[in-house]
């Protein structure tokens, strides 16, 4: 079971609370995180990964086992604590301040 | 007795603030979408508790949302969950899928070269007059999409950006459709307006669009102060008896054409200056209508810090001040372009945001004015729907 800590903004429009829960084949990979993640929740797409392209906006980051995961590729398997439900794998809205 | 209902876009969510015909008592709704910026709020003039909300945010992109009950509740439409148990299967999510139709192409750059078109959010929903689930979307990088699902898909209209787009170039606030009319005696006509594209309009439903810019003078923005495209036009608009006529504000200078756009006068007579953002018309005087006098392009604030509306009665060039009930002094507010709107009543009510969080009514067609709320976040747009 991965576990899905979505940013406060993301988890309102989706209607969650807490984390999200999503049971995936193997090879747990980060586009296959988001492809579940948005297929339980449609209304995320586009808000995290562009629409058509898959690319991710450039003011979402990927963070996992204290690890900023944003610039590797798509297909890279997450950690083995994350695939185990061990650490949640976080997507973050990159900070911007002023 | 009537009820008003004001929907208000603003830089930190979307309020709804409702009285009744008399417009003094006020009840505040929101925030909507709280933190996201709210650029438009608007109903449906066939089902008015169908209304269309832009939501957008630097990091999130860009959302639809969707209320068919007047603002209570609000959804992305075709992203629900009750859908997954609907005919149509696993619900696509695409609402906020605003794609280019084939190749995307290019427009001006601020450095002059050619720059490719970006999509960046949705400026102006602009609800068809005769079908709640058809609506039109005005974006920034500027181009026109059209909805006929109630907002779950939408398909650009290309024939706009075909239209001398590559010479289209983004003022310092982005390139962006911010007006769409819409003609209620023609379904095939629309206009539109673009920052800094210029005037357009479509006469077979936005298949094919023709520059509607002759007599805009634009000296100090363009080379060719007379150019068929690249004017900065600030907003237009038009009374649904007569729509033929049309009122612009521009960067500079306010202009009125009788002829749906195909020669355009000055009409900015009198006014103390003719920069601005919004102008509307009253609701049932076609000839009278308003604008905020702005300092200039390099001061956003009224001019002496005094916050006036100014009205004209003959349809342009003599102007009157309208301040009973406006800051007087120190107000350095500005008014965006899509920050004014009318109401239908037999009095017509005239309202406005401000960018420091102020939203006016005044009840009296702009004779006296009142604030509705004074502290809301940056106000970025304005519409009011009169229910009876």
């Amino acid at each position: 079971m991965i576990r899905v800590v979505l940013p406060f903004h993301l988890r309102n429009l989706a209607h969650v609370d807490g984390e999200v829960e999503l049971d995936l084949a193997a090879p747990v990979t980060i586009a296959a995180v988001l492809a579940a993640l948005e297929a339980r929740h449609p209304v995320l797409r586009g808000t995290i990964r562009e629409h058509g392209t898959l690319k991710r906006r450039p003011f979402v980051r990927y963070f996992a086992c204290k690890e900023d995961l944003s610039l590797e590729s798509p297909e890279t398997p997450l950690p083995a604590e994350v695939v185990s439900g061990q650490e949640p794998f976080l997507i973050v809205g990159a900070m911007a301040g002023g | 007795m009537s009820t008003i209902r004001v929907l208000v876009g603003t830089k930190k969510g979307a309020f709804i603030l409702t009285a009744d015909g008399r417009r003094k008592d006020w009840q505040v709704s929101g925030p909507h979408f709280a933190g996201w910026e709210m650029y438009h709020l608007k109903g449906s003039a066939v089902d008015p508790n169908r209304i269309y909300a832009s939501q957008s945010s630097g990091w999130f992109g860009q959302i639809i949302q969707r209320s068919d009950d007047g603002g209570r509740t609000w959804n992305t439409p075709g992203s629900s969950a009750e859908e997954l148990k609907g005919p149509e299967g696993m619900p696509k999510g695409e609402s906020n899928k605003f794609v280019y139709a084939g190749e995307a192409g290019t427009h001006k750059w601020y450095d002059g070269s050619q720059h490719p078109w970006e999509f960046k959010r949705v400026w102006h929903i602009e609800p068809s007059l005769t079908d709640p689930d058809t609506a039109y979307a005005g974006v920034e990088d500027a181009a026109i999409f059209k909805t006929t699902d109630g907002g779950k898909t939408w398909r650009e209209l290309p024939g706009l950006r075909h239209t001398k787009g590559n010479l289209w170039q983004p003022g310092a606030g982005g390139m962006a459709v911010h007006t769409i009319l819409l003609d209620p005696k023609n379904e095939q006509r629309i206009y539109v307006a673009i920052s800094a594209g210029g005037a357009f309009r479509t006469d077979d439903g936005g298949k094919t669009w023709k520059p509607i810019t002759r007599g805009l003078k634009s000296p100090y923005e363009l080379p060719d102060p007379d150019a068929e495209v690249g004017h900065c036009v600030h907003r237009m608009a038009l009374h649904p008896a007569r729509p033929d006529v049309l009122f612009m504000q521009k960067h500079w200078d306010v202009l009125r054409t009788d002829n749906a756009g195909d020669q355009w006068n000055e009409v900015s007579g009198n006014l103390p200056t003719d920069f601005g953002f919004p102008i509307d018309v009253h609701a049932h005087e076609p000839e009278t209508i308003y604008v905020v006098p702005i300092t200039s392009d390099s001061l956003h604030y009224p001019p002496e810090g005094k916050l006036r509306v100014y009205r004209s009665k003959t349809g342009g060039n003599e102007w009157e001040p309208l301040g009973k009930g406006l800051p007087q002094k120190d107000c350095y507010v500005n008014v965006l372009r899509d920050a004014m709107a009318v109401d239908s009543l037999d009095e017509c009510g005239i309202y406005f945001g401000t960018t420091g969080g102020q939203v006016y009514c005044s009840a009296d067609s702009g004779d006296s004015w009142n604030p509705i709320v004074r502290d809301l976040p940056a106000v970025y747009s304005v519409e009011v729907q009169t229910l009876r």
